[in-house]
């Protein structure tokens, strides 16, 4: 609080630096996002080791779309171009903007209850969960999968759902709903965690490259499977955090002043923490641990449009989806037909993207 | 735009505390203080540091464990939810938490949060109370800045802003001139002063300035190590004797044509 950040310039008493018009700019904003989601998505879909026409591309969906209905529509892709469109493109976009969006948004819901922009999804123990889950599962279990769902994702599903909880219990003996002991246990939960994998890991050398792999993200399994068993999860989760925004943006002036505003911080801080990991931790089931978009998507968000959580919350869930199909596109495209694991996509990608945000971010000003 | 009619003006209410205790740990911060003050009265709770000034404001707000009993208007809040009690009690702590990226307007209008459902976009007579609000606080040049641009005396006017939005009947200060000069910290007291007067709104606030506590607020409390040692009008609370056994300090007081002035003696 200290008088000297700024000073008003008399005769420029509204339009001064500093000034937000939140109506207009949201707007803007928001329609820019959702088409940048839609131009991304169609990208991927159209973009990839077997080129699709576009316009085959739409007639064939629209054939499989009016299919039911008795109608046929001609002259889509061929046989073989049809199958990858259904079986091998549209599941992996559709995977990537589910993946993308929750990572971003439930960053974004870990910032606001922390009131810690370094936050992100995988804070409180859910990443170091998911990776011991699913290390103990390629180097130990016996099947591959339960019924049509694989055994890894499961494994890594309960991990991060494990990791978040210990956090909460170590939190919550350790020193109540306050933030900077939840943190410390997160923290605490993670390290041990992560070190149990370790350990696992170094016990089974032979499977270091799965292993390896699925630490560092991957969608290039996905399948329409994937889609079907995290999107219930997905779905609540994310409709639990946007309706959230209000009361995160209570929530940022403190907590007692959360309190003296009728809010319960505590219990508020527990909802959006349990929605958060659950979009996390069916994020990383079927993907792994894709990093930085968590990170750095509602950062990217706060700059383009302001930090309300009004705002934050839906931007981060279009941007994140976006962000994450364009770097899955990077990732099939540059060293084509190998892949690129999309983990080093994202900051490879992103990392420069932010800075060249950051820079001219300060030079505005 | 119609003018929104406040909904408690000239309705300030009479709190009543009793019995009040408050302990972190085996410390014991707050002993059986009690005092009353009266609807659109100033009651300034002064105090050496660490006599438990603000975790008595904490206590009667309801944020912090604590013993004994509040009345406001003779209800107890022991056991009313949150957003009733929010409705009626405002508070502005002494170092109050500004988020970033966040516009003035929007600020203030977090306190709106305990009239409307936590999940609910801001009514229109939400966005008049706002406007209201920052009309009357000269807040509305800044309206659609940023809240971190703004100057230490904006943003102090900004937090009241905000506590004033929640429409309270008791508004609960702490140390709301800490972080001011001589000057800015006047022009607060002041308006705070006149929106008193107004609204026949109730203030309590803690002040650790003796001169401006004897200079604005109608009754004094004095508490040392937790427990209530003096209460009354700043003449009979402010009184060389108190100072030297209670502060430590050496002091004058003097009256000047508007009250008392504490003057420090070498």
């Amino acid at each position: 609080m200290s008088a000297t950040t700024h000073r008003t310039r008399p005769g420029r008493p509204t339009a001064g630096p500093g000034t937000v018009h939140p109506r207009r700019s949201t707007a803007v904003v928001t329609g820019a996002a959702g088409l940048a989601l839609v131009a991304a998505v169609l990208a991927g879909i159209w973009v990839g080791a077997v080129p699709l026409a576009p316009g085959g591309v739409v007639l064939t969906l629209a054939d499989r779309a009016l299919g039911p209905f008795g109608i046929d529509v001609p002259g889509g892709l061929t046989g073989t171009q049809a199958a990858v469109l259904l079986q091998l493109r549209l599941p992996r976009v559709v995977l990537a903007v589910l993946v993308g969006a929750a990572l971003a948004v439930s960053g974004a819901a870990y910032q606001g209850v922390f009131r810690n922009p370094l936050a992100d999804p995988y804070l409180l123990g859910a990443a170091a969960g998911a990776g011991l889950g699913a290390t103990l599962t390629i180097a130990y279990s016996p099947v591959q999968s339960l019924g049509p769902v694989g055994i890894v994702p499961l494994a890594a599903f309960a991990g991060a759902l494990f990791g978040v909880f210990c956090a909460l219990a170590l939190g919550s003996v350790a020193g109540g709903a306050h933030s900077p002991t939840l943190l410390l246990a997160g923290i605490a939960v993670a390290a041990f965690l992560a070190a149990a994998q370790n350990l696992v890991q170094q016990q089974n050398t032979d499977d270091l490259r799965e292993i390896y792999g699925w630490m560092i993200g991957q969608l290039g399994s996905s399948q329409w499977s994937d889609v079907v068993l995290v999107l219930p999860y997905l779905g609540l989760a994310c409709a639990v955090l946007l309706c959230c925004g209000r009361a995160l943006d209570v929530l940022a002036v403190g907590d007692d002043e959360a309190g003296s505003l009728g809010v319960h911080p505590g219990r508020l801080r527990l909802l959006v923490i349990l929605a958060a990991s659950l979009a996390t931790a069916s994020a990383v089931a079927v993907s792994g641990l894709i990093g930085f978009v968590g990170l750095v998507v509602p950062h990217i968000v706060r700059r383009l449009a302001g930090g309300s959580y009004t705002r934050v919350l839906p931007l981060s869930l279009l941007v994140g989806g976006a962000f994450l199909v364009v770097a899955d596109l990077v990732a099939r495209v540059v060293l084509a037909p190998a892949e690129l694991p999309i983990g080093v996509v994202t900051a490879f990608v992103g990392a420069p993207f932010f800075a060249g945000l950051l820079w001219f971010g300060a030079r505005r000003r | 735009m119609t003018a929104p009619q406040p909904e408690s003006a000239g309705r300030g209410a009479r709190v009543e505390v009793v019995g009040l205790g408050a302990a972190y740990g085996h410390t014991r911060v707050l002993d059986a203080v009690r005092f009353t003050v009266e609807p659109g009265g100033w009651l300034a709770v002064i105090g050496p540091n660490g006599s438990g000034k603000s975790t008595l404001l904490r206590s009667v707000l309801g944020l912090q464990a604590h013993e004994g009993q509040v009345r406001i208007d003779g209800v107890p809040t022991t056991g009313m939810p949150r957003r009733d009690r929010a409705r009626l009690l405002a508070y502005a702590p002494q170092l109050p938490v500004l988020p970033e990226g966040i516009s003035t307007r929007e600020y203030v209008t977090l306190g709106r949060t305990p009239h409307r459902p936590l999940l609910a976009a801001p009514r229109r007579s939400d966005r008049a109370v706002v406007a209201d609000v920052l009309q009357r606080l000269d807040l509305e040049p800044l309206a659609d800045r940023l809240l971190a641009t703004l100057s230490g005396g904006e943003q102090q006017r900004a937090v009241l802003a905000r506590a004033l939005a929640q429409r309270p009947r008791v508004l609960f200060l702490d140390e709301p001139t800490a972080a001011l000069d001589l000057g800015h910290a006047q022009q607060v007291l002041d308006l705070l002063d006149r929106l008193r007067r107004q609204d026949g709104l109730t203030v309590v606030s803690t002040l650790h300035d003796l001169t401006l506590a004897g200079q604005y607020a109608d009754r004094l409390t004095l508490l040392a190590a937790g427990r209530v040692v003096a209460e009354g009008t700043p003449a009979e609370v402010l009184t060389p004797a108190a100072l030297a056994e209670h502060y430590g300090a050496r002091a004058q007081v003097v009256s000047g044509p508007d009250g008392l002035a504490v003057l420090p003696v070498r």
